[in-house]
């Protein structure tokens, strides 16, 4: 457990030293997400970082491309680049896009960024994976604003079709989009009773509590006949003091200043 | 007119009584089945048209590999793309004006912008679904695919061609654009011919004017060819049916032949065929083009040959239309 909340504070530093040399991209839902991808990076995911396209790794799809910033830091850390790669994020000629392309970084599985694709095309996965009896699984990462799209609702009702339980989705549910609060803008919840009335196996966890994280990972594994839906109850811009709840941080890169006093605070993190 | 009018509606007849009819969505459900029984990686996916896109037909040979996704067409690409990333050979079908309208974004930034294995074979395209109306009659799909980088968009001719292009396509890897029709159309393509795709097909090339066409305008095409010889004029017939990448040789050959050339396409005049090859042409080979099409206009009701009358997509026309521009 030490191990992952290690892995969890060192995604964040990247996170935060990748944008600041950036000077835009989206802070506050890449910072939301990072005990999530921690988790299925160093913990739950078979995957081999020299070896991207393993016929049988587990997939993940960031669906909320905008946190691209938490999936580059994973795979440098996980060993697919060079770590030094990250200060060319959003540069002319940099494999690291605004969000995520899969023609130009390997480990990323397929380009996202225009919200609401991820999960049809990890149905796509799951189904072709299950053609060929691979025991591989499909992870797919998705903000809750991101759940008002109406495509999302389309691919809810294919993979609980297709008894897709090798398709294991998550909900970084920060409550926040880019206009404000969720509530505000338009209502998400109850999150978990939708999910469920979609014929989903939904577990519904604090996003930050590692040992929630894999337990819930864990669990997915277990469930036959039907596709698992993590809810994570999670904060935006979570573990820079200033950043959290912040719905402003949603796309703002930190000043140097607040680089510094951010690497600060998480020193003492985790 | 008397003499002419009477030469022309006997040819027309002749011409008709001499053509097979079949319709191209029918030679996609087979060529499915074909390639399928040999193919072990080929998968389809349709939106609840299996019946009328004729991907039923596989369905029933190969339940395993196919995935209706419901009245879905965003989740029907998104889906392909996820069974393209893992190796399978999905072809994605349904009405062209949902498939390229309702998900063009999903087929622009998953399908495209990762350059994925799918291929997008759309049925009742144009005008000629006829009573269904203008909400089903696609008129922009060749313009919307047309302008995706990495795209490839195909309109095959008759049935003949279409089973051609299907089999091409089972060895082609990447993002496939193909134009299907509902109605029966004449069968035209020599039985020798061979598809080749960014292969365009010229029946002859015409001394005063050469008409590219797609789809069923290339079967009109023919006919006003016939007809404009009794003119005294020579006219030429190519098939561009790899309408991109487009094939430019065979196209500033015929251009370079003639003084005129008209394009022919059961789709809006903006974007599609007749836009691809006027900008081609003004770049490379500045010349008089007449571009035949539906003129920024929706479709509406009725039967498809009263449609294709209505909107001036007949044999008639583009003879009426040639005459008239050679005149000048």
């Amino acid at each position: 457990m030490v191990f992952l909340k290690t892995k969890a504070r060192e995604i964040r530093i990247e996170i935060l030293k990748m944008l600041t040399e950036a000077g835009s991209g989206h802070t506050g839902g890449s910072l939301s997400a990072a005990d999530i991808v921690a988790a299925l990076y160093f913990y739950k995911m078979r995957h081999k970082p020299q070896e991207p396209k393993w016929r049988e790794r587990d997939r993940f799809i960031l669906s909320k491309g905008h946190a691209a910033p938490v999936l580059y830091a994973a795979l440098a850390i996980s060993g697919y680049f060079e770590k030094s790669m990250l200060s060319t994020l959003r540069k002319i000629g940099s494999p690291l896009q605004g969000h995520p392309c899969s023609r130009k970084l390997p480990g990323v599985e397929i380009s996202t960024g225009s919200l609401g694709q991820g999960l049809s095309i990890a149905n796509g996965i799951a189904m072709g994976l299950k053609l060929d009896t691979i025991p591989s699984r499909v992870y797919c990462l998705m903000g809750d604003g991101e759940i008002q799209e109406g495509q999302i609702w389309e691919a809810a009702m294919t993979a609980s079709h297709y008894r897709l339980d090798n398709l294991c989705a998550i909900i970084d549910n920060n409550g926040l989009q880019i206009d404000g609060y969720c509530s505000d803008v338009m209502a998400v919840e109850p999150i978990v009773e939708k999910w469920e009335a979609f014929g989903w196996y939904v577990i519904d966890i604090d996003g930050h509590n590692m040992e929630a994280i894999i337990g819930a990972f864990d669990e997915a594994v277990s469930v036959k006949g039907k596709p698992t839906m993590v809810v994570a109850r999670t904060v935006k811009g979570k573990g820079v003091s200033f950043f959290e709840g912040k719905v402003e941080y949603h796309g703002l890169a930190p000043t140097q200043e607040e680089l510094t006093n951010a690497l600060k605070e998480l020193e003492h993190y985790g | 007119m008397g003499k002419a009018g009477k030469t022309k509606s006997s040819i027309k007849k002749q011409l008709s009584a001499e053509k097979k009819l079949a319709a191209t969505r029918n030679a996609y459900g087979e060529a499915l089945l074909e390639i399928g029984k040999n193919k072990k990686d080929v998968v389809v996916l349709d939106a609840d048209l299996s019946g009328s896109t004729k991907t039923g037909k596989f369905a029933k040979a190969f339940p395993d590999r196919f995935y209706n996704v419901g009245v879905s067409e965003q989740d029907l690409i998104g889906t392909a793309s996820g069974l393209a990333l893992t190796g399978k050979w999905p072809f994605a079908s349904t009405f062209a004006v949902f498939e390229t309208g309702r998900a063009w974004e999903q087929i622009r930034q998953t399908v495209c912008y990762s350059h994925l294995n799918v291929k997008l074979v759309a049925t009742h395209s144009g005008i000629t679904v006829g009573e269904d109306g203008a909400s089903h009659q696609s008129i922009e799909d060749v313009a919307l695919m047309r302008v995706l980088p990495h795209m490839v968009v195909v309109v095959p001719a008759d049935a003949h061609e279409t089973r051609q292009v299907i089999h091409t396509l089972s060895d082609y890897s990447g993002p496939v654009y193909v134009r299907l029709g509902r109605a029966n159309v004449p069968i035209i393509m020599p039985d020798t011919y061979v598809f080749k795709l960014g292969r365009a097909f010229p029946f002859h090339i015409g001394k005063d004017v050469n008409i590219i066409a797609m789809g069923i305008m290339v079967s009109m095409a023919l006919e006003a060819a016939g007809i404009l010889k009794r003119y005294g004029i020579d006219a030429g017939v190519v098939n561009m049916s790899t309408v991109k990448p487009l094939d430019t040789k065979t196209l500033l050959r015929a251009a370079k032949a003639c003084r005129l050339i008209v394009t022919a396409e059961e789709h809006s005049i903006i974007g599609g065929l007749g836009s691809a090859v006027t900008e081609y042409l003004s770049e490379t080979c500045p010349m008089h083009v007449k571009r035949i099409g539906i003129r920024d206009n929706f479709g509406c009701s009725g039967t498809p040959d009263g449609l294709l009358n209505l909107h001036g997509l007949t044999a008639q026309h583009i003879v009426k239309t040639i005459r008239k521009s050679l005149r000048h």
